[in-house]
């Protein structure tokens, strides 16, 4: 869509015309890729790139106009319809190299056991989907770029699919000149569970061979993170500017390896942790806004919340009028009308009749 | 004036009752999915098609009768089949933002925010219970003989006439409670808020339907604004009967504060089962009363997809036999008549004969 159409689109007198239902509403009947202020995203391409028990895939998109474009090491939340024609949202690290607005990217995404959105994406989706996408968002971005150049070395520690955004920042340096020819080495480090789980390994293997002086070491099985192997490939790596990436005990031991230097940048991405089914109230309630934390109780969330001095809004105490809902980020909770858990995260419940299996965070 | 009184049902009875309607609710929910999905999708899609062509026909005079007959489907639709149930979180579990409660805003002057609150949880929970469901009359009519007699109910027909013409004024200004401010229970004050939503509200749909789109249509200004109040018109009188055939036929039952303490949910689904009435009809009927058609049903559960509601019927019906207890329905033309008598017969005081016992709780009345 041109420059013109998108201004005309998110006019104040277009936005009057449609409310209360508002401009995308309309567009959407029309064509997907038409927005005026909600970015969408059609499947352009789906590449296989690894296909063990857990087999890997990337995903190249063409969003909306709306698309505002992506930093380097940033991610996107994308939603599918799973089979039930029920909208699921997850986040996924972008992996390719910078984009502007309205240009192509690409996700790469490891299909979970448990992952209704991955392995959606990984096993069902073809050419010509459309997915519901939010800008790009989070702070593990480089902070190199053509307008603030420095001679900066840059140090890469990944883990599984944690290599995703340290892909787009390595992609992104090799676009655009920012190797290791201006006394910027890269160096690369990456722990897989075996060679057939490598991702990119292609890739990455011509990057190491190329003249650019980015130097990439792969590592597998056994052959875990230690920091003294590290301090031998860079001997101050604690007063280099480090991205790590990876699960969460690789991730303790880096940290650990760190201390307390601030040139170690780290993103997490956790893996729910669903506590068996359980009919007795175990581990605590989280509420996020007000950030207090709690032993469950095992009543229900809104009773949980008043009885911490909490007064969320609610309507009838019985489900029925959907006054309560609140956002779920993490956890598990049981229906108490009917018993069906649930342990979507960002997932929205009525508070009202939904008590906490385990641990659980709920946005109040 | 006769009444049919059923023997209330014991406590053993409204558990069993109660755990039938929980059976056929959980039935329902996990068989959700794509069909549901395909068909409110379809009917946005009508919705916005016959918005679109009814904006459009307005450019062509001699269609205005065209213009104005689609736009006024299409603003039913959104508000019934659409808005309501969509508001009611019939839909949430799509994780569409298009169809989600708390982000669907209606083609109406009430904001969908104070509807939720004063529609599906003052009224849904409070289901003609009198003193509480504030719906009973609207604040302004006289539609039950427990609301004492005042010589101002002389005027229920015209204030119920004039409910009905304005009628998403009145669903707005509702909320304001101005019964209660005349009678000094309530404060200028709490009415703040409201009053500011509502107007935000007011003003984005007046300007939409009586100052751009007319004059959009340039020379034709004052042809396009009289039919866009026209559909707005049309759907205020058929949104009205609707309603009130949903709730004050003959047959229909109120409940006193006291008798609906520490309900039972068997109790509960009761009370929402005599506190409504049906209208039978065909298909269209349904579709354009959003399948009000079917309050009882929606009473029972206001959370799952109308469109469900004519095969819940069918079980509820034959529940309601078993159970002994009345299912009020009726074609349209019946339950519009006898909402019109009541209208007209609570504009007199109450004969009441005091052979009945004065504490009543339950009308039981049976369908004319």
């Amino acid at each position: 869509m041109t420059p013109l159409a998108q201004r005309v689109l998110s006019s104040k007198l277009l936005g009057a015309l449609t409310a209360p239902h508002g401009v995308d509403r309309y567009l959407e009947q029309i064509n997907p890729m038409w927005a005026a202020t909600e970015v969408r995203a059609r499947v352009v391409e789906v590449v296989r790139e690894t296909s063990g028990e857990h087999p890997v895939a990337t995903v190249r998109l063409q969003p909306t106009t709306t698309w505002r474009g992506h930093r380097a090491g940033q991610y996107v939340q994308v939603g599918v319809e799973v089979p039930g024609a029920r909208r699921t949202t997850r986040c996924f690290s972008i992996s390719s190299a910078e984009s502007g607005p309205g240009e192509e990217f690409t996700i790469t995404v490891r299909a979970h056991a448990e992952g209704l959105v991955s392995k959606f994406l990984v096993h069902d989706a073809e050419p010509g989907l459309t997915v519901h996408l939010s800008q790009a968002e989070g702070a593990f971005t480089l902070s190199e770029s053509p307008a603030t150049p420095t001679n900066n070395r840059l140090l890469y520690v990944t883990g599984g699919s944690g290599i995703t955004p340290a892909m787009s920042h390595l992609r992104t340096l090799l676009r655009d000149g920012y190797d290791g020819r201006a006394n910027r080495k890269v160096t690369f480090v990456h722990y897989a569970r075996s060679p057939e789980d490598q991702i990119f390994a292609e890739e990455l293997q011509r990057i190491a061979w190329a003249d650019n002086d980015v130097s990439v070491h792969l590592r597998y099985g056994d052959d875990v993170f230690t920091e003294a192997a590290l301090r031998r490939l860079v001997p101050d790596f604690r007063q280099t500017d480090t991205w790590a990436c990876g699960p969460a005990p690789m991730m303790d031991l880096v940290r650990e390896a760190y201390g307390d230097s601030p040139r170690l940048r780290t993103e997490f991405f956790k893996l729910s942790t669903r506590p068996a089914g359980t009919e007795t109230a175990e581990g605590e309630v989280t509420f996020a806004r007000e950030g207090s934390t709690a032993a469950n109780t095992g009543e229900s969330l809104l009773e949980q919340a008043e009885a911490r001095g909490l007064t969320p809004e609610f309507g009838c105490r019985m489900g029925i009028c959907f006054s309560c809902v609140s956002r779920k980020t993490e956890g598990t909770v049981r229906n108490v009308l009917t018993g069906e858990e649930s342990s979507l995260p960002d997932e929205e419940v009525r508070i009202c009749v939904s008590a906490p299996v385990g641990d659980c965070v709920v946005d109040l | 004036m006769t009444t049919d009184t059923h023997t209330r049902m014991s406590d053993e009875q409204l558990e069993k009752f109660g755990e039938e309607m929980d059976a056929i609710r959980q039935r329902v929910i996990a068989d959700l999915g794509e069909a549901d999905a395909t068909y409110i999708r379809g009917i946005v899609k009508k919705q916005r098609q016959l918005e679109v062509a009814g904006r459009a026909l307005m450019y062509l005079p001699p269609a205005w009768p065209l213009a104005v007959a689609s736009l006024s489907v299409s603003k039913i639709l959104d508000n019934m089949e659409i808005g309501h149930n969509v508001m009611h979180g019939q839909y949430d579990w799509m994780g569409d933002p298009g169809l989600n409660s708390r982000m669907y805003e209606w083609d109406n002057v009430c904001p969908s925010s104070q509807w939720k609150y004063s529609h599906n949880y003052i009224h849904h929970t409070f289901t003609n219970v009198l003193g509480k469901d504030r719906d009973i009359g609207y604040g302004i009519l006289r539609m039950d003989e427990d609301q004492k007699w005042h010589p101002y109910y002389l005027g229920n027909p015209v204030y119920a006439f004039l409910l009905m013409v304005f009628f998403e004024w009145g669903v707005a200004m509702h909320d304001l409670e101005v019964e209660n401010l005349v009678a000094g229970k309530r404060s200028i004050s709490e009415n703040k808020a409201l009053h500011a939503g509502i107007m935000k509200k007011v003003k984005t749909q007046a300007l939409k339907d009586y100052l751009l789109f007319p004059a959009l249509t340039g020379p034709l200004f004052p042809l396009t604004l009289a039919g866009n109040a026209t559909a707005n018109l049309v759907r205020n009188v058929w949104a009205f009967n609707i309603i009130f055939c949903g709730h004050f036929p003959a047959g229909v039952a109120t409940f006193s504060e006291e008798e609906c303490e520490d309900e039972s949910r068997g109790h509960w689904y009761y009370r929402q089962l005599l506190g409504s009435a049906n209208i039978s009809g065909s298909k269209l009927l349904h579709l354009m009363s959003g399948n009000l058609s079917h309050q009882i049903e929606h009473h029972l559960f206001p959370d799952i997809p109308a469109r469900r509601y004519p095969e819940i019927a069918e079980e509820v019906r034959e529940i309601c036999e078993r159970y002994g207890i009345a299912y009020n329905t009726g074609p349209l033309h019946r339950q519009l008549g006898s909402v019109a008598k009541k209208i007209c017969k609570m504009a007199l005081p109450t004969r009441r004969s005091k052979a009945t016992d004065p504490g009543t709780v339950v009308d039981h009345k049976l369908a004319a």
